[in-house]
C-alpha cells in the first residue's frame, strides 16, 4: 500500500529503486515554525492528537509549562518552554514546537535495518511504515533530533508524519491548519524559504541582529524549518541542536562497515577454501600412529 | 584412518561436547539473526526465524543463553589456554603450521597456540558482545543509557559480532583441515596418532597417567 503513492525516493535498507514514477513537480513541501510568532496556545498539538486520533496519557504538572513532559508514541509534537534571559537581563520566553524535522538527509532511515520500514516520499516527507517496522530502535539511534519513539504497546516506532495523508490529498498538515497566530505556515520549500527572509528581514528591523532560518545543512536541510530570534544559539530553544548531523558513529555503522564486514568474512572463508585445496587437509597416517604406540611402550 | 577401534583416547567428555554444540547452535541463531538486522542484503534471514519482529525479539534471548553457555566451557578450558613461550615460538613458525609440516613445530600441549588464541578472542568478543547487547536491547534496558552510549554500543556490537564469526569460521575451517578434529568434538575420542601428532606434551600427559579427561 504505501508504495503505491508512486512517489517512494528513498526506501530503508533497500537498493533498488522504489516506485518514484510520481514526482514533486510543484516542489518540495516546507512546514515554517515562526518562533517568534508562537504564542505556546498548543493549538497545534491538540489538532495532531484529533487528526491523528491519538491521545496520551494524562501527566502531572512538574512546574513548566512543557505538557506532556516529552514527545512519546502518542504525542508526535511538543510545545518545549525555554525561559532565557538575555545579555539585557531581560526575560525571553522561546517556545519552540518540537517534533520530526523531515530531514532530507534522514538519520532514521540511514539506520533502519527493515526494507521499507521508512521511505521519503518526493514531496520530502519522511514517513514510517509501521507495517515494516521490526521495532529494534535503530532509527532512534540514528536520529540526530531525538525524535521517534518506541510504543510500549505494539513496540513499533512513531512520530511526526508531517501529516502525509493530508498533504497526499492537497491539504496543510492539522498543526499548521489551527495555529491562530500563522505561525506554523505549509508551502512548497522555495516559498517557505522566501517567506522566512521576509519575517527575518522585519525581526532584524526590530532589534533582533541574529534572527535567522534554521534550515540546518548537517542534515542536506530540513522539511521542517524555524525562523529563530536568535539563529546563532539554536540551543537556547530546549536543546535545538546547533549543528545536527547524523553522528559519525552511526555513519559507520551504517556505511563503511556493512561492506567492509561482509567482505571480511567472506574473504576469510575463501581463504580456507583456497588452502583445503592448495595444500590440503593435515592427516594422521600410520607412522603417526606407530610413533605414538613406540612412546607408550617405553618404559617411563 | 581414524576407525572407531583406533580412538583410544579420550578427548572431550559427553557433558562437555553437549555444552560445546549447545554454544555452536546458539552461536549459529544468534549469528543469523544478528547478521539479518546489520546487513540489508541479508534481512530476508529474518524469515527463518519467523519476521523481523521474532527476530529482533529473540536475538538478544539466543545471545544471552550463548554467553551463559559459554561460560560453562571458559570455565572448563581456561586453565589450558594459558600462553606459554613455546606458544609463541609455535606461532612464530605459522608458515610451517600453514603447510602442514608439524615435525618443525615446538610441542603443543592440550591446545595449540592458534586455539589459544581463538579461546581468548571468543572470551572478549562475547564479553564485548553481551555488555554492548545490554545497551541496545531496547525492551529493556537501552533506557537506562544516553543516545551517546548506544551509538558507540551499536558500532562496538557489530565489531565485536565481525570478530566473532571471523574467528569461528576460522575455527570450522580448522576442524575440517585438521582431520580427526571433528570427531574429536562429536564423540569424544581421539586416536593415539591423533594426540602424539598434534598435541605430543597432552599426549604424554593422558598416557603416562599423570591426566585424565
Amino acid at each position: 500500500m504505501p508504495l503505491q503513492s508512486l512517489d517512494i525516493v528513498r526506501r530503508s535498507a533497500t537498493t533498488l529503486p522504489s516506485p518514484e514514477v510520481r514526482g514533486a513537480h510543484t516542489g518540495q513541501v516546507a512546514k515554517l515554525i515562526d518562533t517568534t510568532k508562537c504564542i505556546g496556545c498548543k493549538a497545534c498539538q491538540v489538532a495532531c492528537m484529533e487528526w491523528n486520533d491519538l491521545r496520551d496519557e494524562i501527566g502531572s504538572c512538574t512546574g513548566h509549562y512543557d505538557n506532556p513532559q516529552d514527545l512519546s508514541e502518542d504525542s508526535w509534537t511538543l510545545m518545549r518552554f525555554a525561559e532565557y534571559e538575555n545579555p539585557k537581563g531581560d526575560l525571553e520566553w522561546l517556545i519552540r514546537k518540537d517534533g520530526c524535522m523531515h530531514c532530507e538527509d534522514p538519520g532514521c532511515l540511514k539506520a533502519c535495518p527493515s526494507p521499507g520500514a521508512i521511505v521519503q516520499y518526493a514531496n520530502g516527507i519522511v514517513d514510517f511504515q509501521e507495517e515494516n517496522c521490526i521495532g529494534c530502535g535503530y532509527c532512534v539511534t540514528g536520529c540526530p533530533f531525538d525524535i521517534p519513539r518506541i510504543s510500549k504497546q505494539d513496540k513499533k516506532a512513531y512520530k511526526c508524519t508531517l501529516c502525509s495523508d493530508r498533504v497526499a490529498v492537497g491539504l496543510e498538515p492539522a498543526c499548521v491548519k489551527s495555529c491562530p497566530t500563522g505561525a506554523i505556515v505549509f508551502g512548497t520549500k522555495e516559498d517557505m524559504t522566501q517567506h522566512a527572509e521576509e519575517r527575518i528581514e522585519d525581526l532584524k528591523s526590530r532589534g533582533f541582529d541574529q534572527a535567522g532560518l534554521y534550515d540546518p545543512a548537517g542534515v542536506g536541510g530540513t522539511h521542517v524549518m524555524y525562523v529563530l530570534h536568535h539563529a546563532d544559539q539554536p540551543s537556547l530553544y530546549s536543546g535545538l541542536p546547533d549543528k545536527p548531523k547524523i553522528s559519525a558513529m552511526v555513519g559507520l555503522w551504517k556505511g563503511a562497515a556493512k561492506p567492509l564486514a561482509l567482505f571480511g568474512l567472506v574473504a576469510t572463508a575463501a581463504i580456507g577454501f583456497l588452502h583445503y585445496i592448495g595444500i590440503g587437509p593435515n592427516e594422521v597416517d600410520a607412522s603417526d600412529e606407530e610413533a605414538a604406540r613406540r612412546e607408550t611402550e617405553k618404559p617411563s | 584412518m581414524n576407525s572407531n577401534a583406533e580412538r583410544t583416547i579420550v578427548r572431550y567428555l559427553p557433558g562437555t561436547r553437549i555444552n560445546h554444540w549447545a554454544v555452536a547452535i546458539c552461536f549459529v541463531l544468534a549469528g543469523l539473526s544478528g547478521i539479518a538486522m546489520f546487513h540489508p542484503a541479508l534481512f530476508w534471514l529474518s524469515s527463518l526465524f519467523g519476521s523481523g519482529p521474532w527476530t529482533r525479539i529473540l536475538h538478544p534471548f539466543i545471545g544471552v543463553v550463548m554467553v551463559l553457555a559459554f561460560t560453562g566451557l571458559a570455565v572448563k578450558f581456561w586453565a589450558d589456554n594459558y600462553l606459554h613461550d613455546r606458544d609463541w615460538a609455535w606461532l612464530g613458525k605459522i608458515n610451517d603450521v600453514v603447510k602442514n609440516r608439524e615435525d618443525r613445530l615446538p610441542d603443543v600441549g592440550r591446545y595449540n597456540a592458534g586455539q589459544k588464541l581463538l579461546f581468548f578472542t571468543l572470551v572478549f568478543c562475547l564479553g564485548g558482545l553481551l555488555l554492548s547487547g545490554i545497551v541496545i536491547w531496547r525492551a529493556y534496558f537501552s533506557w537506562l543509557f544516553s543516545i551517546e552510549v548506544i551509538r558507540l554500543a551499536v558500532l562496538l556490537h557489530a565489531f565485536c559480532a565481525f570478530v566473532l564469526i571471523g574467528a569461528v569460521i576460522v575455527h570450522i575451517y580448522a576442524a575440517i583441515w585438521v582431520k580427526g578434529s571433528i570427531t574429536a568434538m562429536t564423540r569424544g575420542t581421539v586416536s593415539p596418532g591423533w594426540a602424539w601428532k598434534h598435541h605430543r606434551l597432552w599426549f604424554r600427559e593422558v598416557t603416562r597417567g599423570s591426566r585424565r579427561e
